[in-house]
């Protein structure tokens, strides 16, 4: 009997995965659900006998849609996958504990000094060393610390939390299970946004496998979904959230590494952050500071989405250029026109363009440009796009989900949001210098003066980076620097 | 499912669970459809919380809704990797179709659409979700039904 591999992930079902392993069990298939491999453009992909086809429509005619053996795909053998390398293909809860269980035999030193070495940072968007946080956490004497996950992956354009959550839920619990040891913390907490419902299952069931298999008695993990919020994806509005209240921003300090959720030493993490761990200790901290540039270590999982021909998740080394991310690896836009703005780092990321698409992929070559990795989402967009009302969008997107505990932000953005409906209303098209009414009348660029000045007060004065990067998108579709 | 003994069950359900107050107010909306004032109090008196506090978590979360839905209800993603591939446009002609804008349900109460901001399916958008089925390179027709 043949075996298929179907996807059990979210994409994939709604492209209708649940009938087409339905059908192949019927003509006789021994189908297992994998998680998805993220080459999003060939979902759903059908693996059988290690042959991939894609993207399947018909169960009963797969020859139409044959690519070839899954370990030759290039799009797949091209990468350096740490985080995802056995997403896709199995089945994540044909599960064995063996390497988990030896892992947790290792001194908490030891750990400890591997996560110093690799030089790993955080990869939810501020990019700050992991070991710092770490060892924060193990020196400061409590009665309870906490491992919280920040799985509110809000960002527009990512989606590789899901696709772990989904596809690999052990990897996740396994860089928990370390964390915790490492640190000295008996409980973790996944914040887990509503959005990802089928995420939600999967870990869900995936917590109570682990419990099955003896694995939570020194550490216990908790699953709680959240309710709709994007700042909650800030690491101190999450754990207002988690305490039942508000997710109203604090002030820091104190850092939650001092005290966080109820006051308690609590290292919060990105998915990817601690689903890189495993991979970290497997092959040695040094050996993972090997891959990269300079002090961007590791492998990012970078993810291609908006108007792009193959667009997924792409596992490699830091340092790749944008251009070739997109145009080798995502082969352009769907639509077929040129490239006009890519937004990397998701809502309060850059809008890149021309020559600025030739920059590596790396914390420290996009903070030259004001830019960021941020979750190493990548949005792409034709020619177009009209930046203006792409200014007008990320001023519009932090009034709608400013916390409103700060008045820079929580007034700021109104008040920009006003400001670009203005230039709007005039026809300006957002560059300085180029006020249509021409002549004396420069009064689109007097707005554009009131719009600089609000980015400088919300990027000085905001309590959290929703309010302070949120002039990074509006100065770069702006171009104001 | 409406009275307020069964919502005082469902609220008990999450005493001493991390996030309490706000897994019970979801779970209220799940079996009620909306929020009522009597389930704040309820929800407020089962987990020692003034009103007030109670009334501040359900006005900060986007899925605390206190308003009933349409029958069928629509999120269509309003975020830039949605945008890149016409959501606004998507948005603009089911609002035109419907006769309803975002954030509005029909009068006869049939259909409500929402914006959503990211459902994780950035690379096959315009992106949505109907009765919490999510729905990939959305149209007008397909999301209308």
């Amino acid at each position: 009997m043949s075996l298929a591999k179907v996807p059990y992930e979210t994409l994939a079902n709604a492209l209708g995965a649940n009938r087409i392993a339905d059908d192949l069990a019927r003509s006789g298939h021994q189908v297992i659900r994998t998680g998805s491999h993220g080459l999003n453009w060939l979902e759903p992909l059908v693996e059988v006998d290690g042959v991939a086809f894609g993207p399947v429509k018909d169960a009963g005619d797969l020859d139409a849609v044959r690519i070839g053996p899954v370990q030759e795909l290039p799009a797949l053998a091209r990468q350096q996958r740490l985080v995802f390398d056995r997403c896709g293909h199995v089945d994540p809860f044909d599960y064995d504990p063996a390497w988990i269980r030896a892992q947790l035999e290792r001194e908490p030193a030891d750990i400890l000094e591997q996560v110093r070495l690799s030089g790993l940072r955080g990869r939810g968007g501020a990019g700050f060393p992991a070991h710092i946080k770490w060892r924060t956490v193990h020196d400061t004497p409590a009665d309870e610390k906490y491992i919280v996950v920040n799985a509110d992956e809000g960002d527009s354009g990512t989606f590789a939390d899901r696709l772990v959550m989904e596809g690999d839920p052990f990897r996740l619990i396994e860089g928990m299970l370390l964390s915790g040891h490492a640190t000295g913390s008996g409980k973790g907490i996944v914040y887990l946004r509503s959005e990802y419902p089928l995420a939600a299952e999967i870990f869900g069931k995936a917590i109570d496998a682990a419990r099955g298999l003896g694995l939570l008695e020194a550490f216990d993990i908790e699953l709680f979904v959240g309710a709709g919020a994007y700042i909650c994806g800030e690491e101190t509005s999450l754990l207002e959230s988690l305490e039942g209240k508000r997710g109203e921003v604090r002030s820091k300090p104190p850092v939650p590494a001092i005290a966080g959720l109820f006051g308690r030493p609590t290292l919060v993490h990105n998915v990817i952050t601690l689903a890189a761990v495993p991979a970290i200790l497997d092959i040695g901290g040094a050996a993972y500071a090997e891959l990269g540039v300079g002090l961007s270590t590791g492998t990012m999982t970078f993810q291609l989405a908006g108007n792009v021909r193959r667009g997924g998740l792409i596992e490699l080394p830091f340092g790749i250029p944008l251009r070739e991310l997109i145009e080798d690896w995502g082969g352009g836009t769907k639509s077929g026109r040129p490239v006009g703005a890519v937004q990397v780092g998701g809502p309060l990321g850059a809008y890149l363009k021309d020559g600025e698409l030739d920059t590596p992929l790396t914390y420290e070559a996009l903070a030259e440009l004001g830019a960021g990795v941020g979750h190493g989402g990548v949005v792409i967009f034709d020619d177009t796009v009209d930046l203006v009302q792409q200014a007008h969008f990320a001023f519009a997107f932090c009034a709608h989900e400013s916390c409103g505990k700060c008045t820079p932000c929580r007034i700021g953005a109104v008040r920009g949001k006003e400001t670009v409906e203005t230039l709007m209303a005039k026809g300006h098209r957002g560059v300085p210098g180029t006020d249509p009414a021409g002549g004396g009348d420069r009064h689109g660029d007097a707005e554009l003066a009131i719009i600089a000045d609000l980015c400088d007060v919300m990027e000085d004065a905001s309590l959290c980076q929703m309010g302070g990067m949120t002039p990074i998108p509006v100065r770069s579709a702006l171009g104001l620097k | 499912m409406d009275a307020t003994s069964d919502v005082r069950d469902i609220a008990e359900r999450f005493t001493g669970l991390i996030g309490g107050p706000i897994t019970a107010l979801r779970k209220i909306v799940e079996a009620c459809g909306h929020i009522q004032s009597a389930h704040v109090a309820t929800v407020a008196d089962v987990f020692n919380l003034s009103v007030a506090e109670v009334r501040g978590i359900v006005s900060f979360y986007s899925d605390l809704r206190t308003e009933p839905a349409g029958r069928r209800h629509i999120r269509i993603c309003q975020a830039e990797a949605c945008q890149a591939v016409g959501a606004r446009e998507l948005t603009a002609a089911i609002a035109d179709k419907l006769g309803i804008g975002l954030g509005e349900t029909a009068a006869d109460g049939s259909v409500s659409l929402e914006a959503v901001y990211c459902l994780g399916l950035c690379t096959n958008g315009p992106t949505a979700m109907v009765n919490g089925d999510p729905v990939v390179g959305a149209t007008p027709e397909g999301l209308a039904g």
